[in-house]
């Protein structure tokens, strides 16, 4: 029994259509729902007719359960980073990766989801599945993500700084508080004392950052590594900076625990380092 | 309030051309097998069919000239409807289905429905206006559709198969009851019917229509006993032969010829009843007779008496006794000689 | 009582597609059951979110269905009854709304009527104010998806209307409108049901156009689907299950109401 894995490329378990792409957090916490009660991949190719099952569970899923897989389950906002070092993995094992909100990573855990490595977006949720059982051993900081304030390219609002964001006649977006992105930015704007008007309080980070990306918010508060090219970023004071700190652990009962060392290992090293750099991190 | 009507148009694949007029107060019936251009004439007459060409009249008012380009709509002619199916609205009820055009005209409801009422009375459905279509019986049906079209009181009234709908068995009294109100109609009436009775009892006038085209119009009396097309003649029952007569013969073609018991000339209709004719093994001898041998294609039951449909260079339909049909052994393909008195012929121009 | 010999034999070939078709459709359903937090669900149904973001559908989805029915009606109209170039083009576009992912509508709404947008943009400088974040947004996207499915049912239903109803109706002196108000419409009410309703369910359960150009705040733009989104996001399973049945319910229960006349007729 495994749970849907993602591979590396994009012909996964069709049942859920789980994709490697930015709706991951859509599909992936729903398909973790219903793993529990054993709609997993297989079960579900079996609920379907025989003739169905051929055409899409057993072909796609065919692998699903192999002893040389990595499962992780990760943070949105590590896909670029993850995704590239999962190409370049110099290892044997085959990774296979799930993308979602951390919080919905760890209730996927929760219901018992086979995966072997868990990487969240801030310390708050590992410690929630570390107080759960569901990781084994100590998890490691290995990336840290700045909550930066951005605006579109050319700053069309005017905005300078946080206080901006109380401003009636500006249109403003920021992670729902209940998401990892939307708690550290919470934190910053009571740290800076602002009192922020936001328009939409978006579901995912990535979400927030698309809202920005079309032109339709005039700042957000953001993850650097969620910048782009279309964007401005405004300097904050380094008293209320925000910065969320990434961890990774080995998940308690996995199916793989000496390739999920590896992986753990490869991740904190020199190759991890490097593309987390890439992508905007910072490291330890 | 009269009318007066000369309508061409093309529709699907024949030509409607007539000329037709309708003195006030008066009811033409409007006779002629299906697809003879009735209903045609009728959505022309109503406005609800653009003719091609046509210049209509009412009460010396032009509703339709296609040389002007003049096009009066169907809800500005003061025309009343009734189809062939009524086509009362389902969702209301009897008396607010008559009261219809008069709140179409902004009469306001309660004086409406009271008109309504009255007209429903009047045609002795009063007692069924707060029911729906669905519940009324297709007498009752068609009276409410004939007070939905007079109350809004039209200049002409159209009715396009009125009986049609209704059972054979209650279209009798329905039929003496239209004869009534249409008498009692002010305005004028086109009747379109394909049942020469229904024709005759409720028209003062007959026009016959065949493929578009009216081939004779007359009192009911007149068409009736000089028919000059089959169609008429068959409906009225009658055998029906187009000669040249000269003296007290007409020539019908090589060989066949008709004597009559008095003089004519030109070309002429020959007429006379299945009743005259006589049915015989064998030439008949003697008394000024006419004889045409035949073969019989048909036997069909007709009231009592058994018709036989006699083919040959002179077709004739024979209306003979069950006794004689069994004595001559009839049957299809059988030979016969068909014979008519000369006095039972009735001749007429062509 | 005598029946039809052949209506309680169901031809044996088609028990197995029959049955994996309603397994497909009620497999789903049954697991969200399974799962529901029924201890939990009083209080999660009485929270502040859930009640704002029922509310906030309901009104939005009402609000759309009736715009529907008066823009929708009329194009119906035109084309079911007049002939004009082009008017085949006219019904495919209408359609396009259906198969269009529903996060397209909402990027095409945003060209259209964001602050950028085309209509957006004057709207802004005629007025000062912009359509995204508002509830209006809410209400447009919905309309947008869920327009087709009116004017395709009400069409439908003009086309198979008996036009000499009203042919009757203009020998008797009504106009246009009237006839229209008096005969067409009455006459075809079933499928104007029938289209209301697939609309309104429709708009409920809009979600890519809504979040994509309407955005995502609690009273404002936070329908039902959207905050079950949210909750899934923030890794509160039970809220979203909880909110889902709440909206299958309100459907099942609009649906079963009327029972047989939810299927357009003729």
């Amino acid at each position: 029994m495994s749970p849907s894995p993602e591979k590396r490329h994009d012909d996964t378990c069709p049942a859920f259509a789980v994709h490697t792409n930015r709706k991951r957090s859509i599909t992936t916490p729903v398909a973790g729902w219903l793993l529990p009660i054993g709609l997993h991949c297989k079960g579900a190719a079996a609920a379907l007719a025989a003739v169905v099952a051929v055409a899409v569970g057993a072909a796609a899923c065919g692998s699903a359960g192999a002893s040389d897989q990595v499962t992780v389950l990760a943070a949105v906002s590590l896909a670029g980073p993850f995704t590239e070092l999962a190409d370049e993995y110099p290892g044997d094992d085959e990774i296979a990766l799930s993308f979602g909100a951390s919080s919905a990573l760890v209730e996927q855990l929760r219901a018992g989801a086979r995966a072997d490595v868990l990487a969240t977006a801030d310390t708050h949720t590992m410690s929630r599945a570390a107080d759960a059982g569901l990781v084994t051993g100590d998890p490691l900081v290995f990336a840290r993500n700045a909550l930066v304030l951005a605006v579109p390219r050319g700053n069309p609002g005017g905005v300078s700084g946080l206080a901006d964001l109380s401003r009636d006649d500006l249109r403003i977006a920021l992670c729902e508080p209940q998401v990892p992105c939307g708690a550290a930015a919470e934190r910053m704007l009571a740290m800076a004392g602002v009192d922020a008007r936001p328009d939409t309080l978006e579901a995912d980070a990535r979400d927030t950052a698309g809202k920005l990306a079309l032109g339709e918010v005039d700042a957000a508060l953001i993850y650097r590594t969620d910048v782009t090219s279309a964007m401005e970023t405004v300097e904050v004071p380094p008293d209320v900076e925000v910065v969320t700190e990434y961890l990774i652990a080995v998940v308690a009962g996995a199916p793989n625990p000496s390739g999920a060392e590896e992986f753990v290992a490869a991740v904190t090293g020199e190759a991890g380092r490097r593309v987390l750099l890439e992508a905007g991190f910072g490291t330890p | 309030m009269s009318l007066a009507a000369e309508v061409t148009t093309r529709r699907g694949d024949f030509e409607l051309d007539v000329t037709l007029e309708v003195p006030a107060g008066s009811v033409v019936s409007l006779l002629g097998p299906n697809g003879a251009g009735k209903s045609t004439l009728l959505g022309v007459l109503a406005g609800l069919l653009q003719p091609d060409a046509a210049l209509i009249t009412m009460d010396g008012e032009v509703m339709v000239d296609t040389a002007t380009g003049t096009y009066v709509a169907a809800r500005h002619r003061r025309v009343g409807l009734v189809v062939q199916d009524y086509l009362l609205f389902p969702h209301l009820t009897a008396l607010e289905n008559a009261a219809f055009g008069l709140r179409s005209r902004g009469v306001p409801r309660r004086a409406a429905r009271s008109v309504a009422a009255t007209w429903l009375d009047r045609l002795g459905v009063g007692e069924v206006a707060v029911r729906r279509p669905r519940e009324l019986s297709g007498g009752q049906a068609q009276r409410v559709a004939l007070a939905r079209a007079l109350a809004v009181e039209p200049s002409l009234l159209l009715l396009d198969e009125p009986l049609a709908a209704l059972d054979v068995g209650t279209r009798p009294a329905v039929r003496a009851d239209l004869r009534r109100h249409l008498a009692e109609y002010e305005g004028c009436a086109v009747v379109v019917t394909h049942d020469p009775l229904e024709a005759l009892v409720l028209g003062d006038r007959l026009v016959v229509l065949e493929q578009g085209r009216i081939v004779q119009e007359g009192t009911p009396d007149q068409v009736t006993r000089h028919p000059t097309t089959d169609y008429v003649a068959r409906l009225v029952g009658l055998n029906l032969l187009r000669g040249t007569a000269e003296g007290r013969v007409v020539s019908m073609g090589p060989e066949t010829v008709v004597t009559l018991a008095h003089d004519a000339a030109g070309p002429v209709h020959v007429a006379f009843s299945p009743a005259a004719v006589t049915l015989s093994p064998h030439r008949p001898e003697g008394s000024a007779r006419n004889a045409w041998a035949g073969t019989v294609a048909d036997l069909e039951r007709h009231g009592d008496l058994v018709r036989v449909t006699v083919e040959g260079p002179v077709p004739v339909l024979a209306d003979v006794t069950p006794l004689a049909v069994a004595d001559l052994d009839l049957a299809p393909g059988v030979t016969v000689w068909a014979s008519v008195k000369a006095t039972e012929i009735t001749v007429y121009p062509a | 009582m005598t029946r039809r010999s052949a209506e309680s034999r169901v031809p044996a070939i088609f028990v197995v597609p029959a049955g994996l078709g309603l397994a497909i459709l009620l497999l789903p359903l049954a697991g969200l059951v399974a799962r529901a937090p029924w201890t939990r669900l009083g209080e999660i149904l009485a929270s502040d979110g859930v009640l704002t973001a029922l509310r906030l559908s309901l009104v939005t989805a009402s609000v759309a269905t009736v715009i529907c029915l008066v823009c929708g009606i009329p194009l119906a109209w035109i084309l079911a009854r007049s002939r004009f170039r082009g008017r085949s083009l006219l019904r495919g576009l209408v359609t396009v709304p259906l198969v269009l992912p529903p996060v397209i509508g909402g990027i095409a709404l945003l060209v259209a009527f964001g602050r950028g947008g085309i209509v957006g943009q004057w709207l802004e400088t005629a007025t000062g104010t912009t359509l995204p974040f508002t509830t209006a947004a809410v209400v447009l996207a919905q309309t947008f998806v869920a327009m087709p499915f009116l004017v395709i049912a009400v069409e439908g239903a003009l086309r198979g209307s008996d036009r000499r109803y009203e042919d009757v109706a203009a020998t008797l002196g009504a106009s246009s409108w009237t006839i229209f108000r008096r005969v067409t419409l009455p006459a075809v009410a079933p499928g104007v049901l029938a289209g209301a309703v697939l609309c309104w369910a429709r708009a409920l359960g809009e979600f890519g156009a809504t979040i994509t150009f309407a955005g995502s705040f609690p009273g404002v733009t936070r329908t039902l689907p959207i905050e079950a989104y949210t909750a899934i996001g923030a890794g509160d399973a039970e809220t979203a299950i909880v909110l889902s049945l709440v909206m299958i319910t309100v459907a099942v229960a609009v649906l079963a109401a009327l029972r047989d006349r939810w299927v357009v007729r003729g």
